[in-house]
């Protein structure tokens, strides 16, 4: 008895600071373990695969003239051609990667200042709360990729700057959601401690707010990088992303629509890439938000997620 | 409504007696300033950030002569505020210049093609907005049945989908690959409008239909739910009203209230949505236009659209909430 005593209150602390440190994943693991989470991340998971490991994969050159323009699929080339004549299939092995990594970056970009600025609204209320939600409504008067692209008239499709704006684009709509989650925290009370303890503005919101916020942020995220993907790769459709002769899906599916009835393939195989990423990404992030702010969930999982969901976000 | 009588007393202002009346002219002040503001940033960014625009305008065909004319047609040989001002007195007395790619007059310009865009996006947000009602609210009424779980994993996968993936897949199966029924591109001949030749509106329509009936089911089926099992309707239930008039009377009209925010942020929604149907179906929308502009970096040309879409969203912003809160009774009697 007077072993075992102490022994209860020591595992509770333990498992706790182990849940505290990594709660994202616990979240994650448990998003992925239900249906909708299981078939996101498995669509997900398998066009990032193809965009990943497809550069190194790719048999062929993807920028080498080696057949008819739109020429049919072959056993040579499973998916015929394209329309200069290029192997589509190492071109579609190719066009994902960067198209995926300035979907990411705009989504970081985007949530972190959106979050910053959410935060830092909701704590610090008055003129910079002003402020930063009057810039909102000014940025969100303009559809993201109308916002885009009066960027890239100025100064041209640069890559830099297409994640960089559509990165801004996103800022506005998270630190909304996240200015609403904040108001409410910002009223807890190991808040006010850590304020009577003396502790700077600043470290209040990184140290107390921003780790009660990853719920609402890991949706957010999940939100804005479908939407990046839907952004870049239609940008990249406009003709305005990447430039020729790069791979791209969204450019490749502009390139080769002309040759619909002759190589359909050229076409469908990077529209459908794209469409598994974006309906994977969308499902997985779903099945996060029912798990964080949700409804259908196990007893446990609610004790661990009610920690971690503020009131604002339900 | 008691609101329409003035009150006597001076105690009670005439703000204080018209809450809907103060709310809009509230919400008018802050969007006209709003779209004051983006229209200096549409400004600076097209005009004044990059150094010189007229260079960037010409790019390798600049020769000292061009430069001089391009500059003073942009008015860049004045000072920054002066530009500005006369920029923006041009566009509020409709001397929006011309294009810098063809010299056509700006309006004459984007004035059939805004006509055509406004078609579009009213023709898809009244069919969408009818479309997703229906399905919501039949989705609602049969929960949990196959028609409930097959719409509800059709509206969450297609949610997502880009505008034109959708498009694309479409052209594959309604005019190219596997059947030829409908025009693969909108192509109106110069001079006529989208309502003169229906069948090019199909596919457009239906794209966009597709990419927002979605949310607007989402939101209707949660909202008819909810109705489905409030207190009204369990009174109503208990009264013995016909399952017909429960749903049609009570639960319907409270269900569409906060659906109708929804339909408002689709339409803002398909203010950017146009820019990439229009290029795909090649219509004669302001949406392709921007996209030729930009290419051709035609600033006059995309300064006007980008401040006509962001006013478009501004107002649409404005009488979503208007209508939401009429909609509403009990938001619109709290003050």
């Amino acid at each position: 008895m007077a072993v075992a005593e102490p022994s209860a209150p020591v595992a509770a602390p333990a498992r706790a600071r182990q849940v505290g440190r990594h709660p994202w994943l616990s979240v994650l693991w448990t998003a992925a373990r239900t249906p909708r989470g299981a078939v996101g991340l498995t669509l997900a998971g398998l066009v990032l695969l193809i965009a990943v490991v497809g550069p190194s994969a790719a048999a062929k050159s993807p920028d080498a003239l080696l057949m008819q323009p739109y020429a049919k699929p072959s056993g040579q080339f499973l998916l015929g051609g394209d329309f200069l004549g290029r192997d589509v299939l190492s071109r579609v092995l190719n066009g994902g990667l960067e198209l995926l990594i300035m979907a990411v970056a705009a989504t970081a970009i985007g949530v972190a200042v959106g979050a910053a600025a959410g935060i830092s609204a909701a704590y610090l209320r008055g003129r910079p709360d002003g402020l930063i939600m009057r810039t909102v409504d000014v940025i969100l008067a303009f559809p993201q990729l109308v916002f885009a692209l009066l960027l890239v008239s100025v100064l041209g499709p640069k890559l830099w700057l297409i994640v960089l704006a559509v990165g801004l684009s996103h800022a506005p709509a998270v630190a909304r959601v996240i200015r609403s989650a904040t108001l409410d925290i910002s009223e807890r009370d190991y808040v006010k401690v850590a304020e009577l303890q003396g502790m700077r503005p600043a470290t209040v919101m990184g140290r107390e707010i921003l780790p009660n916020l990853i719920s609402p942020l890991m949706v957010e995220a999940g939100l804005r990088l479908t939407y990046s993907i839907v952004i870049m790769a239609g940008l990249s459709f406009l003709g305005f992303g990447q430039q020729p002769p790069a791979a791209n899906w969204g450019l490749m599916i502009n390139e080769n629509r002309a040759g619909l009835p002759l190589n359909p393939w050229a076409v469908i195989v990077p529209a459908a890439l794209i469409a598994l990423l974006t309906i994977g990404t969308n499902t997985f992030t779903d099945a996060v938000a029912r798990v964080t702010i949700g409804v259908e969930r196990r007893p446990e999982e609610a004790a661990l997620l009610d920690e971690l969901t503020p009131r604002g976000a339900r | 409504m008691a609101t329409t009588t003035v009150p006597a007393g001076p105690a009670v202002s005439r703000r204080d007696a018209h809450p809907i009346l103060d709310l809009v002219s509230r919400r008018v002040v802050i969007g006209v300033v709003t779209l004051l503001v983006v229209s200096i940033v549409v400004f600076v960014a097209t005009q004044i950030l990059p150094g010189n625009a007229a260079y960037a305008i010409l790019g390798r065909s600049a020769n000292p002569a061009r430069l001089h004319a391009t500059e003073r047609q942009l008015h860049l040989n004045r000072g920054e505020l002066e530009q500005y001002w006369l920029w923006l007195s041009g566009l509020l007395t409709g001397k929006l210049g011309s294009s810098l790619a063809n010299g056509q007059p700006v309006w004459a310009l984007v004035k059939p093609r805004l006509i055509n865009s406004a078609v579009l996006v009213f023709v898809t947000g009244a069919i969408g907005a009818l479309v997703g009602v229906a399905l919501g609210a039949v989705a609602a009424l049969r929960k949990d049945s196959w028609f409930d779980h097959v719409t509800s994993v059709a509206a969450l996968a297609v949610t997502s989908l880009p505008e034109f993936v959708v498009a694309i897949g479409l052209i594959i199966l309604l005019s190219t690959v596997v059947w030829h029924v409908l025009p693969a591109v909108s192509l109106l001949p110069p001079g006529t409008y989208a309502w003169s030749q229906p069948k090019l509106l199909i596919l457009p329509v239906l794209t966009l239909v597709i990419v927002i009936v979605p949310y607007i089911f989402r939101m209707m089926r949660a909202a008819m739910i909810e109705a489905l099992e409030s207190d009204y309707v369990e009174m109503a239930r208990l009264k013995g009203a016909p399952e017909r008039r429960i749903v049609l009377r009570h639960a319907l009209p409270n269900a569409i209230a906060p659906t109708i925010q929804v339909i408002g942020l689709n339409f803002l929604y398909l203010a950017g949505g146009v820019v990439v149907v229009e290029y795909v179906f090649a219509f004669p929308g302001i949406g392709q236009e921007l996209v030729s502009a930009v290419a051709n970096r035609d600033i006059p040309v995309i300064q006007f659209i980008v401040v006509v879409l962001a006013a478009f969203y501004v107002f649409m912003n404005i009488l979503t909430d208007v209508i939401a809160l009429l909609a509403t009774p009990r938001r619109r009697l709290a003050r």
